[in-house]
């Protein structure tokens, strides 16, 4: 942490992603592969929209990104260190305290309370925060939560609560990364716009980089960078991305 | 962290884990019980007679003799001459001689006729010797000395008078009405059959079958003494251990009286033997059920696997890598093994604490309720090993979940 934020005060920018040469088969043996994409760069700071058709590769390339998948061939770097090379267990301990994910549903262990599932993710990246309950608490009240509900379990929440504590968990380690995928699916356009507004400002607060991937073309608009899945796929040799 | 979830993950699928935790539970009572009363039995069965070279009686087997001399269990079969005791007392080889005469009971409780000699040389446990909690031992021929549990059981204290009837039921009809027997003594408590036992004198036994005509010029003082024409038992301190096998010879060959002599230990040493096949099948199946019921708790972890795929995957994506995944499974099982231990450790110590009159009234069984021994230690340590290796299986299989895991919506 201490290391990354020096370099970025030094070079003024740094890149939040680096892919090269990126390819990645699912099948050891087959030579289609799922995903390719010859160059990809994402500076530290910047809010990314990624949109596609489904099946054009937005999972595989933000499990490629969180680290649960490594790619075939090529490299990932992430805030200008290694990642895809790195060891299973310490691509893990690298997600648990650089990069926050939210999914498009159960982004919550449900029989665990609202404070005990933010607990969780402060514990797996090791930072034993004492105060996590206040944290927790001015989170919750930026996202617009009532104070009462850090004690109920997540499953008694409505899915725009939970998708909105699903934020206030992916933000407590304070990470540079955010990976968010179609997180509004499951929400009616009011609370969509909402749930939005809330991401993007907390996001820009924390400072941290936003890959934000969605097949709803009506949420570029609050994107300053949209990319589609196939252009950054191309020079692709033989994929369906 | 880890113990909370994997509580709070136990409390999420509640009913599932109540009726795993009863099946442990009712298959570690049955387990740790089995190898308590095993134990205490032994112990129990090992304290109740020491210090005695032989037991002298009626022939019968020796294990016969053993039971109801020495735990009053079932009932003798035939009587010796008081004549024999008398032989056998006056030997060169032996120390001391302790008469016993059964078949009468009080109240529930076995009636034993002896002499002083069994306050000065009955042993038991470690060589200890019976010691009063008050009184003294007989004076005259109607005194009494009751063992702790009679004198507890029906309240008795020094100076009461009681009556002896016939035969060991608890009602008998034929109610001794006239023989006023006068309590002098209480025994400190042995947990040995001694404390179950109502003690009186030999001529007092034998005044109690006589016709009441006669039994009440006995209690008017105008007949003296009775002399009791037979004996149950008698128990044998020998001079030197060397005499054992000798004297013993002599008394299955003695031709006045038929006679047999055994040795306690090797009498006792027959029962184990024949007990320990007993043991072993008690053993086996109790193991046997343990197991099942483990491979129960297996099973019900594996079938929540399917709905928790989500939960692993948000642990994933919070860092927690396949490891975590793998020990937080075998946490939940181990937890919940040793609570159910635990449970079952007391569940069964407040049964023993609550049957344990009831085991040494029916079975000469004096089972201590402190189960918190080496042993159950080590069956402790061995069940949650155990548990560990099944429960692997699931432990396993959300570790490959978790490898497989993909952040997806």
């Amino acid at each position: 942490m201490k290391t990354l934020r020096i370099q970025k005060s030094i070079t003024g920018t740094t890149l939040g992603i680096n892919m090269q040469n990126v390819q990645h088969r699912y099948d050891q043996s087959s030579t289609a592969a799922v995903l390719s994409i010859p160059h990809w760069q994402v500076k530290q700071g910047d809010r990314v929209f990624l949109h596609g058709d489904s099946g054009s590769g937005k999972t595989t390339l933000l499990n490629l990104l969180s680290g649960i998948l490594t790619p075939t061939e090529g490299t990932i770097e992430l805030l200008e260190q290694p990642f895809s090379t790195l060891s299973a267990r310490r691509r893990d301990a690298f997600r648990a305290r650089h990069i926050g994910v939210v999914f498009q549903q159960f982004n919550l262990v449900p029989y665990l309370s609202v404070l005990k599932n933010i607990q969780l993710a402060n514990y797996f990246a090791a930072k034993r925060d004492k105060h996590i309950e206040e944290t927790a608490n001015t989170l919750l009240a930026k996202l617009n939560l009532p104070a009462n509900v850090l004690h109920k379990p997540a499953n008694t929440l409505s899915v725009g609560q939970q998708q909105r504590v699903a934020i206030a968990r992916a933000l407590i380690n304070q990470p540079e990364l955010l990976l968010v995928d179609e997180p509004t699916s499951a929400l009616d356009a009011s609370a969509r716009d909402a749930f939005m507004d809330i991401l993007l400002n907390m996001c820009e607060n924390a400072g941290a980089s936003l890959v934000f991937v969605s097949h709803d073309m009506s949420l570029q608009r609050f994107f300053s960078t949209s990319i589609d899945m196939p252009s950054l796929c191309q020079g692709k040799v033989n994929a369906s991305c | 962290m880890l113990i909370s979830l994997a509580w709070s993950s136990l409390c999420s699928r509640k009913k599932s884990v109540i009726l795993t935790f009863i099946s442990l539970l009712i298959s570690i009572s049955v387990l740790i019980s089995v190898e308590h009363i095993r134990q205490q039995a032994k112990t129990s069965f090992n304290r109740t007679i020491s210090g005695a070279d032989l037991i002298v009686g009626g022939p019968s087997g020796q294990l016969n003799l053993l039971l109801y001399s020495v735990f009053h269990m079932g009932d003798p079969t035939s009587n010796i001459d008081y004549q024999s005791y008398e032989m056998l007392k006056n030997d060169q080889q032996v120390a001391w001689a302790i008469p016993i005469s059964l078949g009468d009971s009080h109240r529930g409780f076995r009636v034993l006729g002896t002499n002083g000699d069994y306050f000065t040389h009955y042993q038991f446990g470690d060589k200890k010797s019976l010691e009063f909690t008050a009184g003294k031992p007989f004076a005259g021929m109607f005194d009494t000395v009751i063992g702790a549990d009679v004198a507890k059981n029906l309240g008795y204290q020094v100076g009461d008078k009681i009556i002896v009837a016939h035969g060991i039921g608890h009602t008998s009809f034929s109610h001794h009405d006239h023989s006023p027997f006068v309590i002098s003594g209480i025994l400190k408590p042995t947990g040995t059959p001694v404390d179950k036992t109502v003690h009186v004198t030999l001529p007092a036994i034998e005044a109690i079958h006589l016709p009441p005509s006669q039994l009440a010029k006995i209690l008017d003082g105008e007949e003296e003494s009775v002399q009791p024409d037979s004996v149950t038992a008698v128990i044998l301190g020998l001079k030197t251990k060397f005499a054992t096998f000798k004297l013993q010879r002599d008394v299955n060959n003695y031709q006045a009286d038929r006679l047999m002599a055994i040795l306690p230990g090797v009498a006792l040493a027959e029962l184990w033997q024949m007990m320990g096949t007993v043991e072993s099948v008690l053993r086996v199946i109790s193991v046997l059920v343990l197991l099942s019921s483990l491979f129960g708790l297996s099973t019900m972890l594996l079938a929540s696997m399917n709905e928790r795929k989500g939960e692993i995957a948000v642990l994933r994506a919070l860092g927690a890598g396949p490891s975590v995944i793998f020990a937080l499974v075998l946490l939940e099982a181990l937890m919940l093994v040793l609570i159910a231990i635990a449970s079952a450790i007391s569940l069964v110590s407040g049964a023993l604490a609550l049957f344990s009159d009831e085991l040494a009234a029916h079975y000469g069984l004096f089972l201590s309720a402190n189960l918190l021994s080496w042993e159950t230690l080590q069956i402790a340590v061995i069940i949650a090993l155990a548990s560990i290796v099944t429960s692997a299986i699931p432990a396993f299989d959300a570790y490959k979940s978790a490898l497989q895991s993909r952040l997806s919506g």
